[in-house]
């Protein structure tokens, strides 16, 4: 379909691939035994999965006095990470909704594993606020239900219970989501197995036929949720970010918050997705799917949004200055120059400085350096987050009550471990379902496969170097394109 | 829904654009077709088939209201019937404050009930073996199936060759 694609465009799938070498290559990881690689890194993930189940049954028993939270520091690792694993959830509703409005096609090699990584990080995101209520049995009381206490409701106008809706509803929505995108794909998968696999296979297809019917209302749902999906995904951060702006806290206490951490979280989420799928690309073998262009793509998102949020830190600054309110004025000095200096440095080098850098076009297409970029921001946006929590709640208002935070054992073994929970869970996802969406791939093969974008592109330079020759050419190159066309 | 208890006769072809050619010589010759299957969504497909377009959106307005009134009157019920309590001195119906919990529950409503409407209006679900006419539908082969009732088997045999299909088949589902 719509052979014809501007000739500016580089293909987003190599290697001359038919309808039948999509399907082969894609599915193939979930037929084949895993390698040696895949074993080791999911025994690695394992085993700091058993850390975090330890430390939080460690935190629930012991009580909420193992983590080094005080009086004046109410807040530290744990809503640090909270904050940093829904920021990076943001980048797969970004990619499959977002994207798939403003139809892009570079979204169809990496929505599906996008997807997968925002539940997994919004996953890792919800314990945290649940374990920090210490005791975690009263968590149902935070919805409201008819109870027997009154009954007693949660009070709606607070932005903690704003976020409890607002989580909840982007876990459910990137659910239902991402599965009904995968529903196709494992009927796929099915049809090419036997035995107890496709059984398995035909559980989690729910029957799908293909039908022309199903199909066409499977791309108005799916256009549909994008489209409710993207306000919705701009309206979690801004809650989350209302946490901290609601409050009286300076330096918490500012308008540009949620605009700002929707930046920052595409801009973590967007490096995220390159941390797993250079991994997932090598590892599986799907340079051809995932290609240079794709990560060149998101490159260009990351400079974008580094640089929304580039600004937002120097308007913080011009701000609490300008207020004249000392205790704002304080909050920025301390930030930048108390005794957490070193975080907030990191933050401004990694966030501000080091995305500049991609302003190179040799540098965003350079696998390596982009590998190690997308760890830079990783850290630079968890620094953020701390800056901003725990650098501010360690001086208030009264000097008699500052005190300076490092988090216990239990507070690492917590974060660390939820990093084993994401790369399980990630892991499992790339042996049971093709972390590349099949059908959509092969849905933009005709107007996006190297073979076809070679033909438009050939024909593009001829004209370029001799109009009146190309025109004669012409002829031959339509029916070239209809050869290839028609052959696969 | 999937209808059951056919017998098909049907037609693959190797290519989308091969299949639509076939669907229009179909509707030419005023063909019954069952119906086609294709491994992705092939766009230019559903005119030419004549299927209307599809009225889950609508649907999913619907939910999606719903959502926006469960959300807004039960919290005004709860904060000003129910149980009033004030929150910083601040009135008890606080409409800037319900914005945020009404709007999730709007996005919650429509995409909860739009996708379970999806699955029930397409007889898809969880545990649901749905028959299916040849295991390369899903992986690079376009159908289209007559019902045998419809037409007679050397016509349909004729169409299907006339129209370039890969290879033909019969089948009760």
């Amino acid at each position: 379909m719509g052979a014809t694609v501007s000739p500016i465009r580089d293909p987003l799938i190599e290697g001359s691939k038919s309808y039948h070498d999509i399907t082969v290559d894609l599915v193939r990881a979930t037929e084949e035994k895993p390698g040696t690689t895949w074993t080791i890194a999911f025994l690695i993930s394992v085993t700091f999965l058993m850390v975090l189940v330890f430390c939080i049954g460690w935190t629930i028993w012991h009580g909420i006095g193992t983590w080094n939270l005080n009086r004046t520091i109410g807040w530290g690792w744990d809503i640090t990470n909270f904050v940093w694993w829904i920021g990076i959830g943001h980048a797969g509703t970004l990619i499959s909704a977002i994207l798939l409005l403003f139809r892009q096609k570079w979204r169809t090699g990496v929505n599906r594993a996008a997807e997968a990584m925002t539940i997994f990080a919004v996953m890792c995101a919800g314990l945290f606020p649940l374990i920090h209520m210490g005791r975690l049995w009263m968590a149902p009381f935070i919805f409201p239900y008819p109870n027997t206490r009154g009954p007693l409701w949660p009070n709606f106008n607070s932005p903690l219970l704003w976020d409890v809706f607002a989580i909840s509803t982007y876990f459910t929505v990137s659910l239902l989501f991402w599965y009904t995108g995968l529903v196709p794909d494992f009927a796929t998968v099915r049809d090419r197995a036997k035995g107890m696999r496709k059984r398995f296979y035909n559980f989690l297809s729910f029957g799908w036929t293909g039908s022309a019917k199903h199909w066409q209302r499977w791309e108005a749902l799916s256009l549909v949720l994008a489209g409710i999906a993207t306000p919705l995904v701009l309206s979690v951060h801004t809650i989350v970010s209302f946490d901290f702006a609601t409050s009286v806290i300076p330096g918490w206490h500012t308008t540009i918050f949620p605009p700002y951490f929707v930046a920052g979280a595409i801009f973590s989420g967007f490096a995220m997705v390159l941390t797993l799928m250079l991994i997932t690309r090598k590892v599986l073998k799907l340079e051809e799917y995932i290609t240079i262009e794709h990560i060149e793509s998101m490159n260009k998102v990351i400079v974008a949004t580094g640089m929304i949020v580039g600004v937002a830190y120097l308007t913080e600054l011009f701000i609490s200055w300008y207020s004249g309110y000392i205790y704002e004025q304080f909050a920025f000095f301390n930030r930048a120059l108390g005794p957490y200096y070193w975080a907030y440095f990191g933050m401004m080098f990694c966030n501000v400085v080091s995305p500049l850098f991609f302003f190179s076009k040799k540098l965003r297409r350079n696998i390596k350096f982009t590998f190690f970029m997308s760890i830079v921001i990783n850290i630079g946006m968890w620094f953020e987050r701390f800056v901003i929590i725990a650098t501010t709640l360690a001086r208030d208002y009264l000097p008699s009550s500052w005190s300076f935070y490092v988090p216990t054992w239990v507070e690492i073994g917590i974060f660390l471990g939820t990093l084993g929970l994401f790369f399980t869970l990630y892991l499992l996802f790339t042996r049971v379902a093709p972390v590349v969406a099949v059908a959509e791939v092969k849905s933009i093969l005709k107007s996006s496969g190297d073979q076809y974008v070679k033909v438009n592109n050939e024909h593009h330079e001829h004209m370029q170097h001799d109009f009146s020759k190309a025109v004669e050419q012409n002829k031959s190159y339509v029916t070239h394109a209809a050869e290839a066309h028609d052959s696969h | 829904m999937v209808e059951r208890n056919k017998d098909l006769i049907f037609g693959l072809y190797d290519d989308e654009t091969e299949l639509i050619s076939a669907v229009k010589q179909a509707k030419e010759k005023h063909l019954d077709i069952f119906d086609v299957f294709s491994p992705f969504p092939v766009h230019g497909l559903d005119p030419v088939l004549g299927l209307e377009e599809s009225r889950l959106h609508v649907a999913g307005f619907i939910y999606g209201a719903l959502g926006t009134l469960t959300a807004f009157l039960g919290m005004t019920w709860i904060f000003t019937k129910d149980w009033p309590i004030i929150f910083g001195g601040k009135p008890h119906w606080s409409v800037p404050a319900f914005i945020p919990i009404t709007f999730e529950l709007t996005v919650l409503f429509a995409a909860v009930g739009m996708t379970v409407t999806f699955y029930i209006i397409n007889g898809l679900g969880p545990g649901v073996t749905n028959p299916y006419l040849h295991d390369r539908i899903t992986d690079d082969k376009f159908c289209i199936a007559f019902d045998s009732h419809h037409i007679s088997e050397s016509d349909a045999k004729a169409f299907f060759k006339a129209t370039g299909a890969s290879e033909v088949g019969a089948k009760h589902i």
